[in-house]
């Protein structure tokens, strides 16, 4: 579904990934750990290319991105869920469902209000349709960013620290949904600091430290045996 | 000393003077209009990606606000005919200047109200798979319109203030009939304080105007 070969990136003279392969099957959920600053949520930004590479190649669902319109075309595909949830104030919570596929994929209105019901619905937020997305908490809102993504049926799911700006008591029901998800086959890839998570429902963990994948393993030989020295100072600082 | 006012020739004068009120209004409105279109316009280029057009819309925005109101009036009234040759309406000169002056001050406003959003909303946006200008047309802009509501405001009231100026070339807005009435009968106190008080209701109007829009807006 996605495959990353040699990818490179720089801030000016800040050499923050330094190539990086990475392959994500079809309906495999692939959560990536690390220390902050170690380029973990960079890659994740360059696979829709929010950032772009400075070198490598990434291909999502057999498109290689390149041009604009390859990327517009990658970017339907690929939904993406942010830490600070970055829902449009200015529309309720139903037109901020319908805009995309509406305007990107040219769905009549009525069909449009259909899905995103019945998202809202899934997410447990049916009766917030009309709501503006400042009356919700900060739970409810990350729910309405995963609904919303959802809304352009995409392929593959991008979370960059989806509970990381969360209230303690909210991470449930937001962690609850995307577990949802997984069960029914959603490719997701997941950034993010909750081991419990990563381990339960995560297909493989990959750990990154200093631009580079040091470790890549299933999640509990990851948890219970970690090869790389590196990783176990990690863990053992945060477990 | 008691100034003795000559009170009946203000009366006189003032349904003249408003007539001329009503045409700085006109100015006024239709100078910021076209300005609010230049300078929306001028106010994302300057926000391109595209070096060139990011460098000549910051070029524009620095000619003409680093240059007086005054000289571009003479520019477009006096130079530009000199070297066409054909003359222009003071109207049509009045608008030009007022609008192409309009226009800078108005797209720093927007450049601005545009990168007080939040970055993210252009992320999201573009990560539904929306292009760059239907993120800014339906996402960015409706968010940057509410906050620039007062600075556009204060610009209104800037170039309603500032078209007095059109009236060094003849142009007969309310700052000239004031002139002219004072020409006539050299009533220069009765006539530069009706002049300045019709300026001031006018203004404080449209600050009260924009303060009701703000509270409007905010509410939502």
């Amino acid at each position: 579904m996605i495959k990353i070969t040699n990818l490179e990136k720089n801030f000016g003279d800040l050499h923050v990934l330094k190539g990086i392969n990475l392959d994500v099957a079809d309906q495999e959920v692939v959560v990536i750990i690390g220390p902050s600053g170690s380029g973990k949520s960079t890659l994740l930004r360059c696979i829709n290319y929010l950032e772009k590479p400075s070198g490598g190649t990434i291909a999502v669902d057999g498109i290689t991105l390149s041009g604009e319109a390859n990327i517009n075309a990658v970017r339907r595909e690929v939904g993406m869920v942010f830490q600070r949830f970055n829902l449009f104030p200015h529309m309720t919570v139903l037109d901020n469902l319908k805009l995309a596929p509406k305007k990107v994929r040219n769905v009549s209105d009525k069909d449009a209000t259909e899905t995103a019901m019945a998202l809202l619905r899934k997410v447990g937020l049916e009766e917030k349709a009309y709501s503006y997305p400042e009356q919700l908490s900060g739970g409810q809102q990350q729910r309405v960013a995963i609904a919303r993504a959802l809304a352009m049926h995409p392929k593959a799911m991008l979370f960059d620290e989806p509970t990381s700006a969360l209230d303690p008591e909210m991470i449930k029901e937001v962690l609850d949904v995307m577990k949802q998800l997984a069960k029914e086959g959603m490719t997701m890839v997941v950034v993010t600091h909750e081991m419990g998570f990563a381990r339960e429902v995560g297909d493989r963990v990959v750990f990154v430290d200093d631009g580079r994948i040091l470790e890549e393993a299933k999640p509990d030989d990851f948890f219970d045996h970690p090869q790389n020295d590196r990783a176990k100072l990690f863990l053992s600082k945060i477990l | 000393m008691v100034v003795n006012l000559d009170w009946e020739l203000i009366s006189e004068s003032v349904p003249l003077l408003l007539t001329g009120a009503v045409v700085t209004v006109e100015i006024t409105a239709i100078s910021v209009g076209l300005g609010l279109l230049i300078g929306m316009i001028v106010g994302i280029a300057r926000l391109s990606g595209v070096k060139p057009i990011r460098l000549i819309s910051g070029a524009y925005v620095d000619c003409i606000r680093g240059t007086p109101l005054l000289v571009q009036i003479f520019i477009v009234y006096f130079a530009l005919p000199a070297v066409t040759g054909t003359r222009i309406n003071p109207f049509i000169a009045a608008v030009v200047a007022c609008s192409i002056n309009s226009g800078a001050y108005v797209a720093e406003i927007f450049r601005g109200g545009i990168q007080s959003i939040d970055p993210g909303q252009m992320e999201a946006g573009r990560s539904l798979g929306l292009t760059w200008g239907q993120t800014m047309r339906y996402i960015i802009m409706p968010q940057a319109f509410k906050r620039i509501i007062p600075p556009l405001g204060n610009e209104f009231i800037a170039m309603l203030k500032d078209s007095s100026l059109v009236s060094v070339i003849g142009f007969e807005e309310l700052t000239r009939r004031g002139q002219l009435i004072i020409a006539r009968t050299y009533a220069s106190f009765e006539i530069w304080t009706a002049v300045a008080v019709i300026y001031l209701i006018m203004t404080l109007t449209i600050s009260r105007f924009v303060a009701y829009l703000e509270r409007r807006y905010r509410t939502k």
